[in-house]
């Protein structure tokens, strides 16, 4: 009912991603409308995104990706004046339903940001963190196999082994941002979302958080905000176009980037925006 | 161009001439009181009982104890309410509840140490009908409270947001967030302001002439009147006798060396901060 001529398209694609997969969506966004105030960020979004998926955003700076993703484990929640319209289903429950215990949320929707912001802690204890206040790790011995299995993930171990007890604030910022990434493997979310996780990462490091992507696949449900276009159509199942706050096409990602239906699309993925 | 060149090198020199004048007077009490207090500062000082009018020797062993004492009620008085009620504040930035404890802190800042002594009499005091060293931490803290509180607050506002994010987005509550993350992130520069707030309390005389008021013999205990460096300098200073002043002087200069080492602590720790907040 909300739905104008421009958004049609995007039902119709969203329509061909589920067809593909006969699993229920591991994330079920309707009509979702944000707001910063007074000022409307995102106009009625509609996407399902399937479990074991890697799923990429990708469109201009400032047309609200981070935004999106951020009403995906309710990080707006503490931003003063934001506010969600529509609804956000995570394995079919409603997240902005009040009895949703938003801790819980967050535990299985981890969440990577696209500033990397390291706790002024050591390397060890940034890891450990979720791990502690989830009371995930029985002994010590355990609580350093973790860390340890999390920093190799986030290919960060080789790298910070012999200086575990360091602060995390004395690591290059590349190096944060993959301890940012080691720190939300280590609880084990259901759902990671990642903002432009390599974009402080030299191409060998890059390749590696791909690598992982493409392993942690089989176990995780991933979302990932890139402005690298080669990155999005290497890693990513399906793709997201966002494009001023609106969602202009979302299906496969092999057809978002050889056949869009959408002028805008093909403009954006073969770098003729203007 | 001259002009401008002229109009500068002026400028530079008064603002030169300004901080001269500035520090003139910390030189001039420096001076005084280490050149005066030194004649009478020596370990008897440090682990002597006061002797009697007209015996020369003694120290103020009695005193400067009390004086540790007196801060530490203080301070555990103090560190609690305060860094809690600063924690209030930069959580609930915008409420009215948050303005209105921040006006009191400010308020509570500003009121006059003797006051404050007096209330504590009123309160810690004519109850029990006994000075006491509690009484007097109580009045230290009461000065102490305010000046936590502010520090803490202010620095917790300059954690960035990012980093309680980060702990949220673990399945960090609010409040595990806060202490686990934001607090010590904000922690050296707390300690620091924890630590001036104790240099600034040590050299109060006001508030404790009507709470510990003071003590001839050497005491722990916190139910009885207790001596401290500065009212017993202020006793020793207003007495007619020659070998009081001498110990008087002493006795400004063993407080002036506690100020000293605690504007250090405080140096050392903030330089620590700094080293925290590279990013
Ligand atoms: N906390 C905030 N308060 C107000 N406006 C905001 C806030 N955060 C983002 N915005 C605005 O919302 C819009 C979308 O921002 P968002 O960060 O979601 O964009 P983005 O697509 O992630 O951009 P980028 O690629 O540069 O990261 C922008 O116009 C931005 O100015
Ligand atoms: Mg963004």
């Amino acid at each position: 009912m909300l739905l104008t001529a421009t958004l049609s398209p995007t039902v119709s694609v969203a329509a061909d991603a589920k067809a593909t997969h006969a699993e229920p969506p591991k994330i079920d966004v309707s009509h979702v409308n944000f707001y910063y105030g007074a000022h409307r960020v995102l106009h009625d979004i509609s996407l399902q995104i399937q479990p074991n998926q890697v799923t990429a955003f990708i469109g201009p700076s400032g047309c609200g990706k981070s935004t999106f993703l951020r009403s995906l484990n309710r990080m707006n929640d503490i931003v003063p004046g934001a506010r969600v319209e529509g609804r956000v289903l995570v394995d079919g429950a409603d997240i902005y339903a009040p009895s949703v215990d938003v801790v819980a949320l967050r535990r299985k929707v981890g969440m990577v940001f696209q500033k990397s912001n390291p706790f002024p802690k050591s390397i060890f204890e940034n890891v450990a963190y979720g791990l502690r206040i989830n009371r995930m790790t029985g002994s010590k011995d355990e609580l350093r196999g973790r860390v340890e299995a999390s920093l190799k993930s986030a290919a960060l171990w080789d790298e910070v082994k012999d200086r575990l007890h360091a602060s995390a604030l004395a690591l290059s910022g590349g190096q944060q941002q993959r301890l940012c990434i080691a720190r939300a493997l280590a609880i084990e979310p259901e759902i990671l979302l990642m903002d432009e996780p390599a974009s402080a990462l030299d191409p060998i490091a890059t390749q590696r958080i791909e690598e992982l992507i493409y392993q942690l696949k089989s176990r995780y449900t991933i979302v990932i905000v890139t402005h690298n276009m080669q990155q999005a159509a290497r890693v990513s199942d399906t793709t997201a176009f966002f494009w001023l706050g609106k969602l202009v096409e979302y299906g496969r990602t092999d057809r978002i980037f050889t056949a869009p239906t959408e002028k805008l699309t093909e403009d954006y993925v073969t770098g003729r925006f203007g | 161009m001259l002009r401008r060149k002229l109009v500068s090198s002026l400028f530079v020199g008064f603002c030169g001439a300004a901080v001269i004048l500035a520090l003139i007077p910390l030189a001039m009490i420096l001076f005084f009181v280490v050149s005066q207090g030194i004649r009478a500062l020596n370990v008897d000082f440090f682990t002597h009982m006061p002797t009697p009018v007209g015996e020369p020797g003694g120290g103020m062993a009695n005193s400067i104890v009390g004086t540790l004492i007196l801060t530490a009620l203080g301070s555990l008085m103090a560190i609690p309410i305060g860094v809690l009620s600063g924690v209030y504040m930069s959580e609930y930035a915008g409420t009215r509840f948050a303005s209105a404890i921040r006006f009191a802190a400010d308020t509570l800042n500003g009121v006059p140490s003797i006051v404050i002594g007096v209330f504590t009499y009123g309160i810690a005091v004519l109850p029990f009908k006994q000075f006491s060293a509690l009484a007097g931490g109580i009045a230290l803290g009461i000065m102490m409270i305010p000046i936590i509180a502010r520090t803490t607050e202010e620095l917790l506002l300059l954690v960035p947001g990012t980093m309680r994010e980060g702990a949220l987005a673990l399945g960090a509550t609010r409040a595990r967030a806060v202490f686990t993350v934001v607090l010590p992130a904000a922690a050296p520069g707390i300690v620091t302001g924890i630590v001036l707030a104790l240099a600034r309390i040590a050299g109060e005389t006001a508030p404790l002439l009507f709470t510990s008021f003071n003590n001839r013999f050497f005491s722990t205990n916190v139910t009885q009147p207790i001596s401290s460096l500065t009212v017993q300098v202020f006793t020793y200073a207003i007495s007619p006798y020659e070998d009081w002043h001498r110990q008087a002087w002493a006795g400004a200069l063993v407080l002036v060396g506690i100020v000293f080492v605690c504007s250090l602590l405080a140096r050392f720790a903030t330089r620590k901060m700094s080293g925290f907040t590279r990013s």
